[in-house]
């Protein structure tokens, strides 16, 4: 590398350090600090000892006077626990959400890339559509379509069905999110089956292969990163989504990214509570993308072995 | 009928975007026959291929296998394989699974499918690479797995589409001689699809030589090279010089400004033909007034022989001669009748001395100079 090219690297070593790093470290920080009350000596003061001191105050009549002190403390962490089952629905919505995607993108992908190439592009930009639309917008037509009064209840009405409780489920919410990103599982499948060689393909049939053997045995291992990465692209915004959740699921349905959001902005603020499960969720989505790249390398060397 | 007649195909037709790629394609395969398909590229040779394959239906004309028609048969249910042109390996198996392919679907049991593995292996001289990756392989490697995989289900033919078009010129000269005894070795019967003149001679029984949707010829590599049946075929194999002449009366033909005997006949009087002459039959003699003379061109050394351009009458020949005559000397040419090549008038104008024996390693096909 020459000596000018270095300095190509700055400005996104820059911007990955001010907006990637910096932050990271500020989750960190929140995350296992508190912060606690002392007395004007500094003294950490226990919550009894707090009782006593503004007793004392009220009697004298005097303004009680504190001081505040930052504490390292693992507290937050172990809090997490008592919403290890709001992390756990999130997990399972969204795996739920991943597999169905994957179910309906992989077929939808495999006969995309096997399109006349004009063709291809017109049906990628069908697929991509709804994403140019705003996320919001898209939302809340769900809701008009859910509603009880929503337009598929009114369809139903029209033969006598219904009206079906279909807003504020739980599926209500899976659907958001498979709705919302299905394009982030076809797109990346899509991309790597288009690149599995016609003839690798006819040379499967040559060889004896029929249609499923096909799929099975050429184009499912020779897919597989794009499988990886699509349940990446899928599972990561889905388990952490707090938008889908509060509109279709009504607040009764409450995810991992609802209750973030409350401890930043809603009324149990606790800015550090929220570091702390937004640090759970991370180390949870690490140790997940692990395994799922961890399946997609052993399927590519499995059978170099 | 010929009863070891293997396949057949009748007049084949075949479009492609409103392109008519195939125009009546009529052709018989024997049993352990080594045929070559041969013509510059978009002949249709390898759409020929690919419908025997069952890769493509014909638009018009059937396909049959031992008196089978096959038109509708799909790819996996032929007694054929195929070996693709850029080779097609599964680049997620390594090299035991891409040969054992065909085997484990075919529900082979594990120790049968190992010893039929190493010997098609051992066949292909890749013993011992089992577990490599096939992306860890050279082209004439991947070149060799190609084929043992095709070999191992028995196929009564065995399919090769420009297979060599990818390897240096050292390793195709190798691997030509190397699929011939292949074929002979097995004893089964080899559709060979290539665009190189020189690789259809040196390993077929039978040469197909097409253009243009259409069978130009089809012959042993000596009756293609020796009696060609048009300009395009004798132009296309090996060079030659096609000049235009008028056919006096049988055995007597007038070109170059003069007539010389020759032994061809059943023109009609005074008809217009193509003279074909091949570069190596013509004598260069010092120039008199006995012989017809030119003026030397060009000269250049091609390793065996020189080739010599020479302007001589409104025609220019190429020549190929052992001894180099100087640039701007006058020359002699001299002919015996049996090097003259007399043709029905065709399409055929250019002679084509630019085209090299070998094109570069991409494969990419000779374009004709028409």
């Amino acid at each position: 590398m020459n000596s000018k090219s270095k300095y190509v690297a700055v400005p996104y070593l820059a911007w990955m350090v001010i907006f990637i790093v910096v932050p990271l470290a500020l989750i960190g920080v929140f995350a296992f600090t508190t912060t606690v009350t002392c007395d004007m000596e500094g003294n950490m003061l226990t919550d009894e000892e707090i009782a006593e001191y503004e007793a004392y105050c009220e009697e004298e009549g005097i303004e009680p006077e504190y001081t505040e002190r930052t504490i390292f403390t693992v507290q937050n962490i172990l809090d997490v626990s008592k919403y290890s089952s709001v992390l756990i629905n999130s997990a399972w919505l969204a795996l739920i959400a991943t597999v169905i995607c994957l179910v309906i993108a992989y077929p939808l992908a495999y006969m995309i890339s096997r399109m006349f190439y004009s063709r291809q592009k017109l049906a990628l930009m069908l697929v991509m559509l709804p994403m140019w639309m705003n996320f919001l917008l898209r939302t809340y037509a769900w809701m008009t379509l859910l509603e009880k009064n929503g337009l598929i209840n009114k369809f139903f009405g029209l033969f006598g069905i219904g009206p079906f409780d279909m807003i504020n489920t739980q599926g209500a919410v899976v659907l958001g999110m498979v709705y919302n990103y299905l394009p982030f599982m076809i797109l990346p499948l899509y991309s790597v089956m288009t690149k599995i060689d016609d003839r690798t393909i006819e040379a499967a049939q040559d060889l004896g292969a029929n249609g499923l053997q096909v799929i099975w045995r050429v184009v499912v291992p020779l897919s597989m990163p794009g499988v990886a990465t699509g349940i990446t692209q899928v599972f990561v915004p889905s388990v952490s989504t707090f938008i889908i959740s509060r509109m279709l699921g009504g607040g009764t349905n409450m995810l991992i990214g609802d209750l973030i959001d409350l401890q930043f902005l809603g009324n149990a603020y606790n800015p550090n509570l929220g570091a702390a499960i937004s640090l759970v969720l991370m180390v949870f989505i690490f140790l997940c993308m692990s395994i799922t790249n961890q399946l997609d390398n052993e399927d590519m060397e499995g059978v170099l072995l | 009928m010929d009863k070891n007649k293997i396949i057949e195909l009748k007049n084949i037709e075949m479009e492609f975007d409103g392109e008519r790629v195939l125009k009546g394609i009529n052709l018989d395969i024997h049993d352990k026959e080594f045929v070559t398909l041969l013509g510059p590229s978009g002949c249709g040779k390898t759409t020929t291929l690919r419908i025997v394959g069952g890769f493509v239906t014909p638009d018009k004309g059937d396909v049959f296998f031992g008196g089978k028609r096959v038109n509708d048969v799909p790819p996996y249910k032929r007694p054929v394989n195929t070996v693709f042109q850029k080779y097609a390996l599964f680049p997620h198996l390594n090299v035991y699974e891409n040969v054992a392919f065909g085997l484990r679907l075919k529900k082979v049991s594990e120790p049968e499918i190992a010893r039929r593995v190493g010997e098609m292996l051992e066949l292909v001289d890749l013993k011992g690479y089992d577990k490599r990756g096939v992306n860890q392989l050279s082209g004439g490697q991947q070149q060799r797995i190609a084929i043992a995989r095709a070999l191992i289900n028995n196929p009564k033919v065995l399919l090769l589409d420009e297979p060599l078009g990818a390897l240096d010129l050292k390793l195709r000269k190798e691997m030509q001689i190397e699929l011939k005894k292949i074929q002979q070795r097995m004893e089964i019967t080899f559709i060979y699809v290539t665009h190189d003149q020189e690789e259809a001679l040196t390993m077929s029984d039978t040469v197909v030589v097409m253009k243009d949707g259409t069978i130009q010829q089809i012959g042993t590599p000596q009756d293609i090279y020796n009696e060609p049946t048009n300009a395009f075929v004798a132009d296309f194999i090996g060079e030659s010089n096609i000049l235009p002449g008028i056919m006096h009366r049988d055995r007597l033909v007038e070109f170059a400004g003069n007539n010389f005997e020759c032994v061809d006949g059943g023109f009609d009087p005074m008809e217009p033909v193509d003279v074909v002459i091949r570069p190596e039959d013509i004598k260069l003699v010092p120039a008199s007034d006995e012989v017809l003379n030119g003026v030397v061109e060009n000269v250049q050394f091609k390793g065996v022989h020189y080739e010599i351009i020479v302007k001589a009458y409104s025609d220019t020949w190429v020549i190929h001669s052992t001894k180099a005559p100087e640039v701007g000397s006058v020359v002699g040419i001299t002919l015996t009748p049996e090097d003259i090549h007399i043709m029905k008038k065709s399409d055929v104008k250019k002679v084509n001395y630019f085209k090299s024996d070998y094109d570069d390693a991409e494969g990419s096909d000779i374009e004709q100079q028409i």
